[in-house]
């Protein structure tokens, strides 16, 4: 049988009916496709949306030379997907929390976390994840899509208190199949809450592609099912990513329910340090895919507008890297924590149990 | 003031705690409008509402996700996991994320939350619906694994439990659910976690057990008195982290060792017992160490459940032979 194909001759009528939105604003050759939203509109706020792009790419490169001169563990680098990070990031305010997955540090910057506190996480150090702002945001996430149940958590907590906030969470492309996806949105959906739920589709799942994961047109319908809010966007256009997401959390703030939104971008490296994307990828896909990624686009719409030019993009550069080489030095310069602190945190209190363990550890040098 | 069940208990520290502490939250399948499928959450929606008391989507893993946002939070979220042979599809979040929230984010963070669940044989229920599995919690890094045995220790050990700023598994032995009745003051009053609890002094032989295999235990000894052998019985209840002060103490007493629990015998709480024991009070024993257990094998349906679970008869037995040992 064909799909679609089920008993087509009987007669049936229309029980309900979908159908899937995509939102861009600036386009593939970077010309606006419509009037930019009102953010947008200050020459400002696109040169900030343009700079911390720019300074996550910087991050994610000096990073991945980090972990490849031995000075760091393995390491996600979210090159490609900068629109997203920042998009994501910039649309949240202060007292929103976000629940990130593991590739998210382009939204942590945003949050106000210092970039130390990254490299910290994946040199090994669990300081890491002692955020220095955005405190009620939740760690790093490695266990694919766990936290956005964590997220449909913190929103219930914020809807039962009647708080103006709103929580975001991220997954990748494979999370969208793992039962918490679909649980999480299911939740969001059945207590109405303030969250939004964004898919960073990379088009990989490590070597997955997407039709490893599933055979639907966009991951952003997956939301009909859970009868929520489901749209897609252009995750290669930070104007449309930052856009959607502040409305959709301006929605979940104001009572309006909960949202997916499928961003839609090309992981231009390999999913982390530890893979090799060269023995699974595809060369034109991904040669195709630099031609339309999102700092080269911003970068000329704005030459375009007469915002940016050769000079300016020095200084910036310039400034990246000094600021990446402070981070480093900062991150470098961070004290081993005591072998004792591997159970200092365990419980809030150490239990009689655990004495004797931690003075074998006390004995450590 | 009127007897309750081990079960009423439960449902008495939950609505104490929850009218003491706005931050107490109880969800899971069928616990609010229901009152739960063994009523230990009877009564709390009407008296608390149902922003507080929350009846969940039928998923055990977002049951226990949902928790820890809502912990992280400050909430004190009570979810109730309808069986013990359901909540493996929880256990990523438990091991993943509850139990090492507090020490990922060195304390900026922590998951002051409770699952509960009822768990173990003897009720007569379907497959899947007698399962004790307390020791592969009790292996993970940052539960507590608490398990009471009678309706007072339900109450002084739940509402410790939900005080607990960390995340506690609760495992409810419903075989004795409404097997005893005890008077059961609602005073607030909390027990002690991370200690045991002797139930019964003796000289001869320390018995150590937890949760329904506390009542064969209890009869045993008391059929063991008939033939003079004197067994002080410990009800373990926190089953991690162990006390195993109590446990030694009392070997140094008695010099013998029983130990009798309901689940699979190899890799059983009993296992990490004997091996204390062995590290620290070998020098203290007269006869091995003996277990009277559940056997490595699939809980068996029903019909079977009676030979699987320790009975009387073989802790008695156990128990001669131990005092027999030359």
């Amino acid at each position: 049988m064909e799909r679609g194909a089920l008993n087509p001759h009987y007669q049936s009528s229309l029980a309900a009916h979908f159908d899937i939105k995509k939102l861009q604003f600036i386009n593939e050759s970077a010309e606006a496709t419509q009037t930019l939203p009102e953010f947008a509109q200050d020459p400002k706020s696109l040169i900030e949306l343009y700079k911390a792009m720019s300074f996550l790419r910087s991050f994610d490169t000096k990073a991945v030379n980090l972990q490849r001169t031995g000075k760091m563990g393995t390491f996600p680098s979210s090159l490609g997907q900068e629109a997203i990070m920042v998009g994501v990031g910039a649309a949240m305010q202060t007292d929103d929390v976000y629940c990130p997955y593991y590739r998210d540090q382009g939204v942590l910057f945003q949050r106000g976390i210092t970039p130390s506190k990254i490299l910290s996480y994946w040199g090994g150090d669990e300081r890491g994840s002692d955020f220095n702002a955005s405190r009620e945001d939740l760690p790093l996430c490695v266990p694919i899509a766990t936290q956005l149940l964590h997220a449909a958590g913190v929103a219930y907590a914020i809807k039962l208190r009647k708080q103006a906030r709103a929580v975001a969470t991220m997954c990748g492309d494979g999370g969208t199949s793992k039962g918490d996806f679909f649980e999480a949105m299911n939740i969001s959906g059945v207590w109405h809450l303030p969250l939004v739920i964004v898919i960073n589709n990379n088009q990989w799942a490590i070597s997955a592609p997407n039709h490893v994961q599933t055979i639907t047109p966009t991951f952003a319908q997956k939301a009909i099912a859970a009868g929520i809010e489901g749209i897609q966007v252009d995750g290669n256009d930070v104007v449309a990513v930052r856009a959607l997401v502040s409305d959709a959390l301006t929605k979940a703030r104001t009572g309006g329910g909960a949202t997916l939104i499928e961003a839609v971008s090309y992981r231009l490296c390999d999913h982390t340090t530890a893979d090799d994307a060269t023995r699974y990828g595809d060369k034109l896909a991904l040669e195709k895919a630099w031609g339309i990624e999102p700092i080269a686009r911003l970068r000329n719409y704005l030459h375009a507008k007469g915002l940016w030019d050769k000079e300016k993009e020095f200084a910036l550069q310039k400034e990246c890297s000094t600021q990446i080489e402070a981070t480093v030095a900062e991150y470098q310069a961070i004290a081993l924590q005591k072998p004792t602190s591997m159970l200092d945190y365990l419980y809030e209190t150490l239990p009689d149990a655990l004495q004797e363990q931690y003075d074998i550890l006390e004995g450590m040098k | 003031m009127s007897e309750i069940t081990l079960a009423e208990a439960v449902t008495q520290a939950l609505a104490y705690e929850m009218a003491h502490d706005e931050n107490v939250v109880v969800l899971g399948q069928d616990i609010a409008v229901n009152g739960g499928v063994f009523r230990t959450t009877v009564g709390l929606l009407e008296k608390f509402g149902p922003e507080r008391v929350l009846d969940t989507p039928l998923a055990e893993s977002m049951i226990a996700g949902i928790s820890i946002g809502m912990a992280t939070q400050g909430l004190k979220p009570v979810a109730e996991f309808q069986f013990m042979g359901f909540i493996y599809s929880a256990f990523d979040h438990m091991i993943s994320h509850a139990a090492r929230m507090r020490n990922r984010t060195r304390g900026r963070l922590s998951c002051p939350l409770v699952y509960r669940a009822p768990f173990g044989g003897g009720i007569h229920a379907p497959e899947h619906h007698s399962e004790s599995t307390e020791a592969l919690f009790a292996h993970v890094p940052g539960l507590r694994v608490v398990i009471p045995s009678s309706p007072a220790r339900a109450y002084g050990l739940l509402l410790a439990a939900i005080r607990n700023p960390d995340p506690v598994l609760f495992l409810e032995p419903k075989r004795i659910y409404r097997l005893h009745k005890q008077e059961v003051p609602d005073n607030g009053e909390a027990l002690p976690l991370d200690q045991c609890f002797i139930l019964r002094e003796g000289s001869d032989i320390t018995l150590v057990t937890w949760g329904a295999s506390t009542n064969e235990s209890l009869l045993a000894a008391a059929e063991l008195l008939k033939q003079g052998i004197r067994v002080e019985v410990i009800d373990l209840a926190t089953i991690k982290p162990l006390d195993i002060v109590t446990i030694i103490n009392s070997v140094e007493k008695t010099g013998r060792c029983l130990i009798v629990h309901e689940a699979a015998r190899t890799c059983g709480v009993g296992a990490e017992i004997a091996a204390q024991l062995a590290e620290y009070a070998l020098t203290s024993l007269a006869a091995p160490i003996k277990r009277v257990t559940g056997f490595d094998t699939v809980m068996p349906y029903l019909k079977l459940e009676k030979y699987y679970i320790p009975s009387t008869e073989r802790i008695v037995e156990a128990a001669v032979e131990l005092m027999e040992y030359q």
